[in-house]
């Protein structure tokens, strides 16, 4: 095992965070603070209870997953695709290091960022809505899981990607709306019976249930079944990631 | 412990374009020598250097770096290789010293700011450490691809034309401290278009066109073999065309009919020089100069990539 280039790896990432800490982390923390207003205090005290649970709550845990899901692939894809671009790749393929100690460097920061990003937004919505978290252990644990899954997740499409639009496309065109469709503002429940069962075919909405529970105790879908299911994804981003390195796909000739 | 620290045996690479770079590449390189890699463009010489050092993957063959395979034992193998690319690639907004300390790690080697700073002094960079690389010039960034590829104390370092677009100053200053590496027994691959720089600097020369080597020798060796002398005479009055009495000599008109080249193999023990002045002699060819010259390595070379 070579710590130092683990070491090296995850450092290098995390000056880069420090380096652009406004856009890193300032800028997420802004746009789910603009969505507390909007959606929390301006139009929730309008709408009900969800589940005996007010709407400013509600969205809490929906609007962190929101962050964490972006967040997690586009630092992860980003930290991998810029050596491509630049071609500093020369020196990590060169290195005496194997894939696994390149994705625990890379993903490690990653995942590091995006819960260090999740926790600054839950401190921040104490400031627009007064609530409690139900199972703290729980929420830990599906923070690090789902961050650390789509850090995954962005570091494999940060290896596919070839140009700047692919990297961007597959966030904006399919992470994004399943997030929106996948209840960070709504109750499945509240959706018509057909829409409800399509939805389950949408493994965010498992991601923001299974948090949501967390924080209130209430959820979609069973907790274990959300589990289940994030170790699920992580497992398939893990063989695919294991298939790429032995493949050499899209990094090696 | 051989005396050979790398050894290649029947390497091929054909891209997945189909384009076969690597021809059943064999060569030997000695402990401590420098070896300089000449040939046209898109002969192959980055393939091979990246295929030793871990970026490409080769067809099929076998690389050993001090015994170890590059592949099954790519870490051993792979500790003991910097590479500075052909390219200059750069995290433009790092720092030298984070990014000459980032290839230390890299490497598995614990930090050691002593050594860095000694590297980066010999570079001249030492006062450039805390400036950030996009600041840099060209020919500064290229030594901190120098100092990177040496920040974990590489026992072979691979130059892929660490000199282009270099100027004469910092070539010369680049070569000094090549000879300084070798003095401290690093084993230097070179590949070059310069072919002064190999003619200066290497012990030993192969020469690559079309993914095959076409020859490999040392560089004395080599300019003897293959250097031929020519005579140059300035004649008195031009010529349009030679006597035929001259014909059967290697003879040829040069700056309109002013001069007259001569060209033999200083080899033999008879050069024929004897016979030919006798013969220009009688045939009233009067000349008011003569001198001597031996081909450089750049015509050697040439010859060789023509011939194939
Ligand atoms: N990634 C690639 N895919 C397909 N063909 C490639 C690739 N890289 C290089 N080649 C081809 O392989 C051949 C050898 O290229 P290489 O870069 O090794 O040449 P070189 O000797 O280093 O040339 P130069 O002096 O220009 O640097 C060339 O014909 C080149 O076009
Ligand atoms: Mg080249």
């Amino acid at each position: 095992m070579n710590l130092h280039a683990i070491k090296a790896i995850y450092f290098f990432e995390m000056s880069r965070t420090l380096r652009t800490l406004m856009q890193s982390i300032a800028s997420p923390v802004l746009s789910t603070s603009l969505y507390f207003i909007v959606f929390g205090a301006a139009i929730g005290s309008r709408m009900g209870d969800i589940d005996g649970v007010s709407y400013g709550e509600f969205i809490i845990p929906g609007l962190i997953m929101l962050s964490l899901l972006n967040e997690s692939i586009s630092n992860a894809s980003f930290g991998i695709y810029m050596p491509k671009f630049t071609g500093t790749i020369y020196e990590l393929l060169s290195a005496p290091i194997n894939a696994f100690e390149i994705i625990i460097g890379f993903v490690g920061a990653a995942t590091t960022k995006s819960v260090i990003i999740g926790v600054l937004i839950l401190l921040t919505a104490k400031l627009f809505v007064d609530y409690e978290v139900t199972h703290p252990v729980y929420m830990c644990c599906f923070l690090f899981l789902t961050a650390s899954s789509f850090s995954l997740f962005g570091f494999i499409l940060g290896i596919w990607a070839d140009s700047f639009e692919r990297l961007q496309i597959v966030p904006m065109m399919i992470i994004t709306p399943l997030t929106f469709l996948g209840g960070s503002f709504y109750s499945i429940k509240m959706l018509p019976e057909f829409w409800q069962t399509l939805t389950l075919f949408n493994p965010v909405v498992y991601l923001i249930s299974g948090f949501r529970w967390s924080f209130y105790g209430i959820a979609d879908v069973n907790v274990g079944v959300s589990l289940f299911m994030i170790l699920i994804f992580k497992l398939i981003c893990l063989t695919v990631i294991y298939w790429i390195f032995k493949k050499g796909y899209r990094i090696k000739e | 412990m051989t005396n050979s620290i790398i050894q290649i045996n029947s390497l091929n690479k054909i891209y997945s374009s189909g384009l076969s770079a690597l021809k059943d590449i064999n060569l030997n390189i000695k402990r401590g020598e420098l070896f300089a890699l000449l040939g046209p463009n898109g002969a192959g010489k980055t393939t091979l250097i990246n295929i030793i050092c871990g970026i490409i993957n080769p067809t099929s063959g076998q690389i050993l770096i001090d015994g170890w395979d590059n592949i099954k034992a790519f870490r051993e193998a792979r500790s003991l290789v910097g590479l500075v690319p052909q390219e200059i690639s750069t995290d433009m907004f790092e720092t030298v010293l984070h990014t000459v300390n980032f290839s230390r790690g890299l490497f598995g080697k614990a930090p050691a700011p002593d050594y860095i700073e000694q590297v980066l002094c010999a570079l001249s960079l030492w006062e450039k450490k805390d400036n950030k690389l996009l600041t840099l010039s060209g020919g500064m960034k290229r030594r901190v691809m120098i100092a990177k590829a040496l920040a974990h104390e590489p026992k072979i370092l691979f130059l892929d034309e660490p000199t282009a677009g270099v100027d004469v100053e910092l070539r010369q200053d680049m070569w000094n401290r090549m000879k300084d590496l070798k003095d401290q027994g690093v084993t230097i691959i070179l590949t070059t278009h310069y072919i002064e720089e190999a003619e200066q600097m290497a012990d030993r020369i192969g020469v690559i066109d079309h993914g095959q080597i076409i020859v490999v020798d040392e560089k004395e060796a080599l300019m003897k073999k293959l250097g031929k002398k020519q005579l140059l005479l300035t004649l008195q009055m031009p010529m349009q065309q030679l006597p035929d009495s001259l014909k059967g000599y290697e003879l040829e008109l040069i700056h309109d009919g002013n001069e007259m080249v001569y060209t033999f193999n200083s080899q033999q023990v008879d050069t024929g020089i004897a016979q030919l002045l006798k013969k220009l002699d009688e045939a009233d060819i009067a000349f008011r100069d003569m001198k001597t010259s031996e081909s450089s390595l750049e015509e050697i070379f040439v010859n060789l990539v023509k011939k194939q």
